[in-house]
């Protein structure tokens, strides 16, 4: 009698009708963008306080460098000695103080400018002040040395490389930032689904345990069945958070900054100075139109069938891992000495996949952990984006699965003795004898 | 009669621990059939190669003459001694999934559900969860779902743990009503004053082995000892008493009576039958009280084990 579909049936039911899971499912995505939010608001609110900037120039030649901005102005000084100055910018609440010496040479006045503040400035109104002064004095000193500026503004070149592969398609940076993200996206997703899903898994094993009930039931089901009807189970169940996680989160993420006022877009993070300069560098065109094309540009019927091939493998070969630690244990305290083992090659895989993928797709480091079945799922996911030889996929994917049908084997020993087992405590030594049994 | 189930030398060994060495039980069918012994003597793993949730290493099992096959789950129903259900879920739904598990329909494991609720006087349950429920009233569940659907061979671990005596006798009445409607019982505990109550046949297990089995009357007539439970009021109980047990082999005795007559234990040669004893005693003054020591369940079990 097959009882699969009866199993996964109330699996999946009662993960979904589960209080807790419905209020993760549905406040995770409003912390996620609530947060996001609070970040890129908070971010402008430090933006917004107007910073005023003391400047006495003694030497008078950065007099009229520094235009008043959005959030920086500047209050020149004349004719007052440093100390004057800087008790005035004290006693006003200035943000700090510019001193230039008045000096013969500009290479000594470019040694001697201070700034003085409170506290500690922040690095970019520094770093600010440094270019500006940096470029306006290599400039004073280029006409002192009789160099013709103009000259030089029109011979600079800016270099452009076309990338092209060998059967001619025309590539880009942002072509490789595009798979890059695709890569991290989809092994990030990977990770977070073994982890979350395994995890539910391994406790509602637990749970029959606990409740006692299990016996009961294996004398209806086989044990493997049990364990093979609750991974499917969770597994639709993870399935149909993540796509509400997805739909809710597009959907907040487009309304709720509307109603509070608050544009995203302006939020800077370093992806996207990243993807900004490599737009700018193109010289033309506008950063969605190069996204689609690099996305079309992209394996994507390699990618989805991949995806899909080693996503489940990927998946089930760790959630029977998750289901065999479940059965061996009484409780979730018990469950640390097991974990570890599980969870290194996922870390593992996951540091390979987001630097040394990242760095050198094809190089060997890479390449080995492609093949190898508890990093593959995550690496090889990432490496794809960039062409792997479809040897190397299916070479890659049969290892896996082969291990896949080995843990679940394992697993399922491990699960029809441990099922049975109560208030002992396991050691690695007992499972292995589990497996005579 | 025929044997529903018979075992036959049935061996599981776990790494170096002989869980059941050389097992071989006939239980026939109609019977209530005791599964009797210690703590770790290998019931339990017995009941679990008949549910083939272990396999043996050596030896086979016959349910209706036929090797034991994955369709005859259905024919079986199992309360095991480790028992629960899912806290969380409510109770006519969670009856119906086991239902469905062994096999039954959906709607007619909802009407024979709904019969049982009935007769059981739970019917207000359905929509309630389990963790709503006393420890008592989930083992009513449990049991509901064990028989439900009507298997030729029930087996209950221990049935009885956990119940009040009032529905403990609930349950043992619905075993009994079971019986007589066609069911074989397979019963495992240690409380030996239900095995008097119920059982037809026993097995007793000692240490992964089998050390007796039988019908439960002829266990007591080979372990009977002919000896008589003797109460008799004498002018002097001492002269009686030195009298007795010259003829037989006395020793004194603890039964209660109201009157404080002399009471011994008289065990019978095997030349003797009752009536002599009766006829002598009867010179000797009144006789009040005259009874043949029956083993009961917890003697033959006891001094199985120790002969052991």
């Amino acid at each position: 009698m097959n009882h699969l579909p009866l199993i996964i049936k109330r699996e999946y039911l009662t993960k979904v009708r589960n209080k807790s899971f419905i209020v993760m499912t549905i406040l995770s995505p409003l912390i996620m963008i609530g947060l996001i939010l609070l970040v890129t608001y908070l971010s402008q609110l430090n933006n917004n306080k107007v910073k005023t900037v003391a400047v006495l120039d003694e030497s008078g030649i950065v007099k009229e460098l520094f235009e008043d901005t959005e959030t920086t102005k500047y209050h020149r000084f004349d004719n007052i000695t440093l100390e004057n100055a800087k008790q005035i910018s004290k006693e006003k609440e200035y943000y700090g103080l510019l001193h230039v010496d008045e000096l013969s040479s500009l290479e000594s006045i470019s040694k001697h400018i201070n700034f003085y503040s409170e506290d500690s400035p922040s690095l970019t109104l520094i770093s600010d002040l440094e270019f500006k002064l940096g470029e306006e004095l290599t400039n004073l000193k280029m006409i002192e040395e009789d160099i013709d500026l103009e000259k030089i503004e029109a011979s600079k070149i800016n270099v452009n490389i076309n990338q092209e592969n060998f059967s001619g398609e025309k590539t880009s940076k942002i072509d490789s930032i595009t798979k890059i993200a695709f890569g991290v996206a989809t092994g990030y997703l990977l990770f977070m689904f073994i982890i979350i899903y395994g995890n539910m898994i391994m406790r509602s094993v637990i749970e029959e345990k606990t409740s006692r009930i299990v016996e009961i039931i294996i004398s209806s089901v086989k044990p493997v069945q049990l364990m093979l009807g609750k991974i499917i189970g969770t597994s639709l169940a993870g399935v149909t958070q993540f796509v509400i996680w997805i739909v809710l989160g597009s959907i907040l993420m487009v309304v709720l900054p509307f109603f509070l006022g608050i544009d995203i877009s302006q939020m800077e993070t370093p992806q996207q100075q990243m993807i900004q300069q490599a737009v700018e560098s193109q010289g033309s065109g506008d950063l969605m139109q190069n996204i689609f094309l690099a996305v079309q540009s992209l394996p994507l019927l390699n990618l989805v069938i991949a995806f899909v091939l080693f996503f489940l493998s990927g998946y089930l070969l760790y959630s029977s891992l998750y289901a065999a630690i479940g059965a061996a244990v009484d409780n979730e305290t018990d469950t640390q000495q097991f974990m570890l083992p599980i969870i290194m090659p996922l870390i593992l895989a996951v540091y390979v996949g987001g630097f040394t993928v990242i760095e050198d797709p094809h190089g060997t480091v890479s390449t080995i952990f492609s093949f190898i079945p508890f990093t593959s799922p995550v690496v090889m996911l990432m490496r794809i984006p960039f062409g792997v030889p479809v040897w190397q996929q299916v070479l890659s994917l049969l290892i896996l699965i082969g291990t896949f049908i080995f843990t679940v084997w394992f697993a399922a020993k491990i699960y029809r003795v441990g099922i049975l087992m109560y208030g002992k405590k396991t050691s690695y030594k007992e499972l292995i004898k589990w497996i005579k049994y | 009669m025929s044997n529903l189930l018979e075992a036959h030398s049935v061996s599981k060994k776990f790494g170096d621990f002989t869980a059941l060495n050389n097992a071989s039980i006939a239980v026939p069918e109609g019977s209530v059939f005791g599964l009797l012994g210690p703590n770790g003597a290998g019931k339990t793993t017995l009941i679990r190669v008949i549910n083939q949730i272990t396999m043996p290493d050596t030896g086979h099992v016959l349910l209706d003459g036929q090797p034991l096959q994955p369709h005859h789950i259905k024919d079986i129903g199992y309360l095991p001694e480790e028992r629960g259900l899912y806290k969380s879920m409510k109770v006519g739904e969670q009856a119906l999934y086991l239902a469905q598990l062994k096999g039954m329909q959906k709607t007619e494991a909802k009407k024979r559900l709904f019969e049982w609720f009935e007769r059981l006087d739970i019917g207000d349950w359905w929509n309630k969860k389990i963790q709503e429920l006393s420890k008592g009233m989930a083992q009513k569940i449990q049991f509901v779902v064990t028989v439900l659907h009507e298997p030729k061979l029930l087996i209950f671990d221990e049935p009885f743990s956990g119940f009040d005596p009032i529905n403990a006798n609930i349950i043992k009445d619905e075993i009994l009503r079971l019986k007589n409607e066609g069911a074989t019982v397979i019963f495992s505990t240690h409380r030996m004053e239900s095995v008097e109550e119920l059982c037809d046949h026993i097995a007793l297990l000692h240490k992964s082995n089998k050390i007796l089995d039988g019908n439960l009357m002829a266990i007591k007539k080979q372990y009977k000892t002919n000896t008589y439970e003797v109460g008799i009021n004498a002018e002097n109980h001492s002269v009686v008493e030195r009298a007795l047990a010259e003829r037989f082999t006395t020793t004194a005795a603890n039964f209660r009576t109201i009157g404080d007559e002399l009471k011994l234990n008289v065990k019978l040669s095997e030349k003797d039958t009752a009536n002599d004893l009766l006829s002598y005693l009867t010179t000797q003054g009144q006789v009040s009280h005259f009874v043949e020591q029956i083993p009961s369940a917890n003697d033959i079990f006891i001094q199985a084990v120790k002969n052991n």
